[in-house]
Parts: structure tokens; C-alpha cells; sequence
């Protein structure tokens, strides 16, 4: 089904920078994409005028406080009018799809210095309009007319899983708490709070089976990397991080079509271009980052990502493996459930996450020795997988 | 002479819906109905603002002992003056008979127009220009059917006489912490008031409450060691014992005047009556320190010391506790009719 992408030369992470997540009420998208910017440019210890491309993850701009033409709109904030600049946009996987578009430009030998971002400010209106605007990322016709939500959504597929697979909700529960855990040793992180099983089972129930705590919040954040050609990357870190891969997949808007809904056909794909791509398997990975937008999903992650068999993610999450000191820790971060969901930087937050622990320095997160990570990265309920594989050597 | 409280009176309406029942209506689910506590005081049909402010002045009179004529200044602090042209302040002074040579004003800062009445008003006495004065919070507050709002939004009022005679409590000190933080508000025309979610807590009451708390106690140079009770605004339970805890208040300080659980969030009239309460039960000596707190958004502080006429003044009308426990419940249908929120009744 696809061309394996043969990248004419390589692309290395050579400067990256994040805001904190959360509910930053004195910050605006403009404020947020300007801190993120500048650290990443910092970072890279270029000069802003060397960039040739910006490309920025932004969900819903227009949504969420009324500005689209995002875009240019980080071009003028960071100071960098006429750089081309685009907006990506895949709902929560708005950034990862920038990252890619960026990828593209730099292997193609097209561009050499090139920033990617996401920011989404979505606290400026109410929860409700938030759901709506989210929302906007599921078939309208099939699912949001009928009054579904993503929380709707992600609870069928819930549901489905657990009937078929005896998926519990134990299980399900242990993903928020392994993920808040993880998020108290991150600084960025949205929550800084210990949670049990049994806040989790016990907490508002949202759709059923997915409760309050099964969910990933609405935040504020936005995070951004510079990318440079591998033989130029040297030049400005002694630690530069490779793209081994990078890969895409879509699948349909609603869930009604798909194949299977305990599956995303989406992650099937991505997840074999990536693969091969970088010639690795799942057992060669160090560390990832999935999308836990529901934990419902990172269970479903470990399943399509081939970290175990299908129907045993459940299992893979209680035998400890996916935390930290396990064989292969997942959202070392605090994934989108405790670092935050600020659903146009999560994909480029995911990246920074691997550019930490590849270059040893995620703190009291890092994986010990860890040279391997993915990042999986999911719009919508999975009509958009982007998937990136990271390397600390080339 | 130093200017104080020489006289309090509450008033609470008898009747109160829990929580419970309201989300048995607005369909919770089950498991998070069953752990809905509380329940809030509801006016009569024939009660608004005005009559609360009435029946709490009396009280505050009956303990006062001064004649109403002597009252140069009535404020009455209320986001549901029943009218939005004529002055619910004039009502109340017709009422207890302190008019004509005075002044009276209504105020409004959501639900911290009573504070911001007293402080006004201390201010009128210190300066000389007049001799008593009178302030009052009171709301029959709104909620909109089905919101947030609904659990909590409650009815009272209470009423607080200054001067300098008599006082059985001393104001050692005020102070206020005001920005531009549209966090809750109700336009001209509209029923019920809006809010802004999540933003009403860290960048607006926290923000508010816990710079107007420690910078009169820097101001003072007191610390929480030296205050016996406090007070905040308590729009729920958690706001301001998650306050206290930030500002290390223990738990035991934030009892007495901790009346949410009972009647509910009254609005403009739930410092006033959190300070009522303390006062019922204070000994001389004690301190006491209040903060209110008025979306829009600001907070007054006040620190308060207890003297000895409280002895012979606290027993002279009814304690706040009588008339919490003096209830009869209403099922959500009788709710929605006290309240008027059955479309076409009355048509």
C-alpha cells in the first residue's frame, strides 16, 4: 500500500522548546507560540533569520478564539515575516502532521533550516464550547449531528474492547494513574497530582465507561522544534536527534465505517511505513509516547503499535512493562493525561519528550540508556495517525 | 474612640432544597447524586432582598439599642435589588424608620456589595460625617435551571450597625484587592448570571481572596496565628478551605463561620453572615478575619477584635445557628415555583 519514503538525506531535531501546559489564563495562542518559538531557536543557537520554513500544528484556531490563519500568525509573532510560513492542520494531530510536512522539506533537500510548532489556546471559552469545537473533528454527518462527542466516541470503542477482549476497568484505570505518576517528575506537566484505581473508578462519570479521569484535559500549551539536514545538525549540538522515520496513515472521519472499532486501521499503517522505514521493529524501542486522549486509546496504542497482541493491552498495562523501569515505558512525559492536551502542540510535546530521553535528559523520567523512541500521534478518533521514530544516532 | 460593630442581626429563610434533589432533576448520574451534599436556603414567594434586609436591620437594631433615627448612611450591597431603578436602600430605611435626614445608596460588586458597604461606611464615621451608620448584604441569589449555579445559588441577608459607642467589636483595620476579571457577570435584561467556568477559581477568587487576606495581615503585621476565626466568601465548600490551606489557616478557624454546607452560597450576604455567626459564638478578646469576595473582581479584608459588649448584646435577638436549623425542605417542583422559574405561571 505505500511507497516506502526514500528520503534523499537525513533530518535531525537540533533546537526544541515548550511553554508549561495548563490552564494558562494570562496567556494568549500569541504569547504561548512566541515563548515556545524563541526557546527552540535558542535552543538550536541559530539566528531566527536562517529559518526557510515555519510550519504550525493548530487545531482550531477559529474555534477556539477566533483566529484562523494561523500560520502566518506565528511567522509575525516570532518576527519572521516573509519565511513562507503554513498551517497544519489534523486535528489533535495538527503538529505531528507539521512535523512531517517539515521532514518532507528538509529530506527532500528542498529547505535546510526549518521550525515546526503547535499551540492551542483552548481555555478562553467555556467546556462546552470546547467539546463542540473538538467535535468538529468527527464526522458531522454521521456522528455529530446524532449528538456524539469524542468522549461518546472513544466509550464505544471502550465498550467494544472490553467486550471482546475482557478488556477491564481496572486496567483502564491504571493508564491515568501510571500517567499522572509520570507527570509529577515533569516540570511542563498540566497536573502535578497523585492519583489512585480507585479516584479513577470513582471519579464523574463522563460516557460510559469512560469516567473524568479517563480523560485527557483541555489546555493550553505550545511546543516547537528546528529541524536541519543530518550533516549540519553537528554544527549546532553535540546531541542532535535523527528522524528515522516518519509515516502517515487516514482512515475515515466516523467510527461506522471502519474495519473494527477495537483497532485503529490508521496506526496499522503508519506504524508499518515506520517501521520499515527506519528498519526496526517494535522490540528495538527504548521509550514512546502514545496517544492517550482516552486510556481506553494507549491500551488500544500498545495493541496496533505491536508492543503486544491485539486484545492484550490491557494485560501488557498490568504487568508493569509500560512504566517507568519497565521494558518498554510509554508516556514517560505524563502523556496527554497528565502532561495536558493542548491538542495543537501535543504531537510536537511528544517529540520534545523523545529529544529529552534520547539525549538523557528528562530527569527523574529518563530512561536509562534509551536511544530508540515513537511517537504516536492520533487526530480524531484515528482518521489521522502520524507516527515519528527518533534516534540518538544517525 | 475607635469605630466598631454595635449591632448584627441575620436573617436566613426558612426554607432549603438539597443538592440531591436538584440533580435528581438535572440528571447526574446516580453514584455522583448519591454524593451530592448540602442544601441552600430558598426565599418565600413573598421574600426578595429587600424584605430579608428589613428583617436582618431589626435584628441588628434589637442589638444595636440605637434609635434608627441616629443612622446618618444606609448602603445595601446585592446583586438582586428587586428593582433596577429605585433604591432598595430607601425601602430598608423607610422600613426601620431611620429616614429623612440621611443617605442611602444600593451597591453592587456581586457578592462583595455588602463589604464594600461597610467599608464605606467606616469611612463616613471616621471621617466624622455621621454618627451610625448601617450595611447590609443581601440576595436572593439566581441560578440558572440546571447549571452549576442552581446547586448553590441561596437566599440571605445580614446587617451590621457602625459607630464608635458601645462597640462590641472592634475594625482594627480594611482593605481591598481589586482588578478587571470578568469571571461571573449578569447583563441588564438577563435572569440569571453567567460564569466563566474553571476561570473563576485560580485567577479570580484564589488571586483575590489570598492577596487581600495577607496583605492586611502584612499591613496590620499579624500573622494566622493571631486570629481566631476567619471568614471567607464561600461559593462552595472547597474555595475557601483550599484558600485557608494555601495560606496555612487550620481547618478549626474556618468552622464557625462556615455556613455553606447549610443554606448555601448567599451571595453578598455570605461574609456578613459567616461574621454574624462568629460573633454568636466569639469571646472577648478574639479575633476574627473576614474576606469577602465580588466576581468582577475583587476582595475586601477586614480584621476585627471582640470586645466585652458582646456579652450583654449577643443574646438580645436570634442566633444565626436558631435559624439554620429552623427548616422546612421543598421538593424541586415547590423550588421552581417559590422561585419563579415555571414558564406561563401566572399569565
Amino acid at each position: 500500500m505505500f511507497e516506502n519514503t526514500r528520503p534523499r538525506r537525513d533530518v535531525a531535531i537540533i533546537g526544541s522548546g515548550c511553554t508549561k501546559f495548563g490552564e494558562l489564563w494570562d496567556k494568549s495562542l500569541r504569547d504561548l507560540v512566541v515563548e515556545a518559538g524563541v526557546k527552540a531557536v535558542e535552543d538550536a543557537g541559530i539566528y531566527g533569520k536562517e529559518l526557510q520554513l515555519i510550519v504550525g500544528g493548530n487545531m482550531s484556531g477559529g474555534l477556539f478564539i477566533g483566529q484562523e490563519h494561523t500560520g502566518a500568525l506565528f511567522a509575525d509573532y516570532l518576527g519572521l515575516n516573509h519565511v513562507p510560513a503554513i498551517r497544519a492542520e489534523a486535528a489533535c494531530a495538527s503538529s505531528s502532521v507539521a512535523l512531517r510536512i517539515g521532514y518532507l522539506a528538509v529530506a527532500s533537500g528542498l529547505y535546510d533550516y526549518v521550525a515546526i510548532g503547535g499551540a492551542e489556546k483552548m481555555t478562553d471559552v467555556y467546556g462546552t464550547r470546547a467539546t463542540t469545537a473538538l467535535a468538529s473533528a468527527m464526522d458531522q454527518e454521521s456522528e455529530a449531528y446524532c449528538g456524539s462527542t469524542f468522549p461518546g466516541v472513544y466509550a464505544l470503542m471502550a465498550k467494544r474492547h472490553m467486550h471482546q477482549y475482557g478488556t477491564t476497568r481496572h486496567q483502564m484505570a491504571m493508564v491515568a494513574v501510571k500517567n499522572h505518576e509520570n507527570a509529577m517528575h515533569n516540570p511542563i506537566a498540566h497536573f502535578q497530582r497523585r492519583i489512585t484505581v480507585e479516584d479513577v473508578i470513582s471519579s464523574q462519570l463522563v460516557a460510559d465507561p469512560l469516567r473524568l479521569l479517563d480523560c485527557s484535559p483541555i489546555s493550553d500549551g505550545a511546543a516547537a522544534v528546528i529541524l536541519a539536514p543530518a550533516d549540519l545538525a553537528k554544527k549546532h549540538t553535540d546531541s542532535p536527534v535523527y528522524i528515522k522515520a516518519s509515516a502517515q496513515a487516514s482512515d475515515s472521519l466516523g467510527l461506522s465505517s471502519r474495519r473494527d472499532i477495537c483497532t485503529l486501521d490508521a496506526t496499522l499503517h503508519a506504524a508499518k511505513h515506520a517501521y520499515e522505514q527506519a528498519k526496526l521493529t517494535p522490540k528495538d524501542l527504548h521509550v514512546a509516547e502514545v496517544h492517550d486522549c482516552f486510556t481506553i486509546n494507549e491500551l488500544i496504542a500498545y495493541e496496533d503499535l505491536g508492543l503486544c497482541k491485539k486484545g492484550e493491552g490491557g494485560k501488557l498495562m498490568e504487568s508493569g512493562q509500560t512504566m517507568l523501569g519497565g521494558k518498554i515505558p510509554i508516556n514517560t512525559s505524563g502523556g496527554l493525561k497528565g502532561k495536558g492536551h493542548p491538542v495543537g502542540a501535543t504531537g510536537i510535546a511528544q517529540i520534545i519528550e523523545l529529544v529529552h530521553q534520547l539525549t538523557g535528559k528528562a530527569g527523574k523520567r529518563q530512561v536509562p540508556g534509551a536511544g530508540i523512541g515513537l511517537a504516536h500521534n492520533v487526530g480524531g478518533s484515528g482518521a489521522t495517525v502520524a507516527i515519528h521514530i527518533l534516534s540518538n544516532k544517525l | 474612640m475607635v469605630v466598631g460593630i454595635v449591632g448584627y442581626g441575620a436573617y436566613i429563610p426558612r426554607f432549603r432544597i438539597k443538592a440531591e434533589e436538584i440533580a435528581k432533576i438535572w440528571g447526574s448520574d446516580s453514584e455522583s447524586t448519591a454524593k451530592m451534599k448540602g442544601e441552600k436556603a430558598v426565599p418565600n414567594l413573598d421574600e426578595d432582598a429587600v424584605t430579608m434586609a428589613v428583617e436582618a436591620s431589626r435584628f441588628a437594631l434589637a442589638r444595636a439599642e440605637i434609635n434608627p433615627e441616629k443612622i446618618g448612611a444606609i448602603y445595601v450591597g446585592s446583586e438582586s435589588h428587586p428593582y433596577i431603578v429605585k433604591s432598595t436602600s430607601a425601602i430598608v430605611a423607610e422600613a426601620i424608620e431611620a429616614t429623612p435626614v440621611m443617605t442611602a445608596a444600593d451597591l453592587e460588586f456581586a457578592c462583595k456589595a455588602g463589604t464594600a458597604g461597610f467599608q464605606a461606611i467606616l469611612g463616613l464615621i471616621e471621617s466624622q460625617m455621621i454618627e451610625y451608620g448601617l450595611g447590609i448584604g443581601t440576595d436572593t441569589a439566581q441560578g440558572r435551571p440546571g447549571d452549576e449555579l442552581e446547586y448553590t445559588a441561596a437566599a440571605g441577608a445580614a446587617a451590621f450597625i457602625f459607630g464608635k459607642k458601645n462597640v462590641l467589636a472592634e475594625i482594627e483595620g480594611t482593605y481591598s484587592f481589586t482588578t478587571d476579571t470578568p469571571d461571573f457577570w449578569r447583563r441588564e435584561g438577563e435572569h440569571f448570571p453567567r460564569h466563566a467556568g474553571r476561570f473563576t477559581g485560580d485567577p479570580s477568587y484564589f488571586k483575590h481572596v489570598i492577596s487581600a487576606t495577607k496583605d492586611l495581615m502584612e499591613k496590620l503585621g499579624t500573622k494566622v496565628q493571631d486570629y481566631d476565626y476567619f471568614v471567607f466568601h464561600q461559593p462552595n465548600l472547597k474555595f475557601p478551605l483550599q484558600a485557608a490551606a494555601t495560606l496555612g489557616i487550620p481547618k478549626e478557624k474556618m468552622a464557625a463561620g462556615m455556613l455553606f454546607p447549610n443554606i448555601g452560597n448567599t451571595y453578598s450576604a455570605a461574609v456578613p453572615l459567616g461574621l454574624a455567626a462568629i460573633l454568636d459564638v466569639a469571646k472577648t478578646g478574639e479575633r476574627i478575619f473576614a474576606t469577602s469576595y465580588g466576581s468582577g473582581a475583587g476582595s475586601d479584608a477586614f480584621s476585627i477584635i471582640v470586645k466585652d459588649a458582646i456579652n450583654e448584646k449577643r443574646d438580645k435577638t436570634v442566633p444565626v445557628k436558631q435559624m439554620i436549623d429552623d427548616k422546612l425542605y421543598l421538593n424541586y417542583a415547590e423550588y421552581a415555583k417559590y422561585r419563579r422559574k415555571l414558564k406561563g405561571a401566572g399569565e
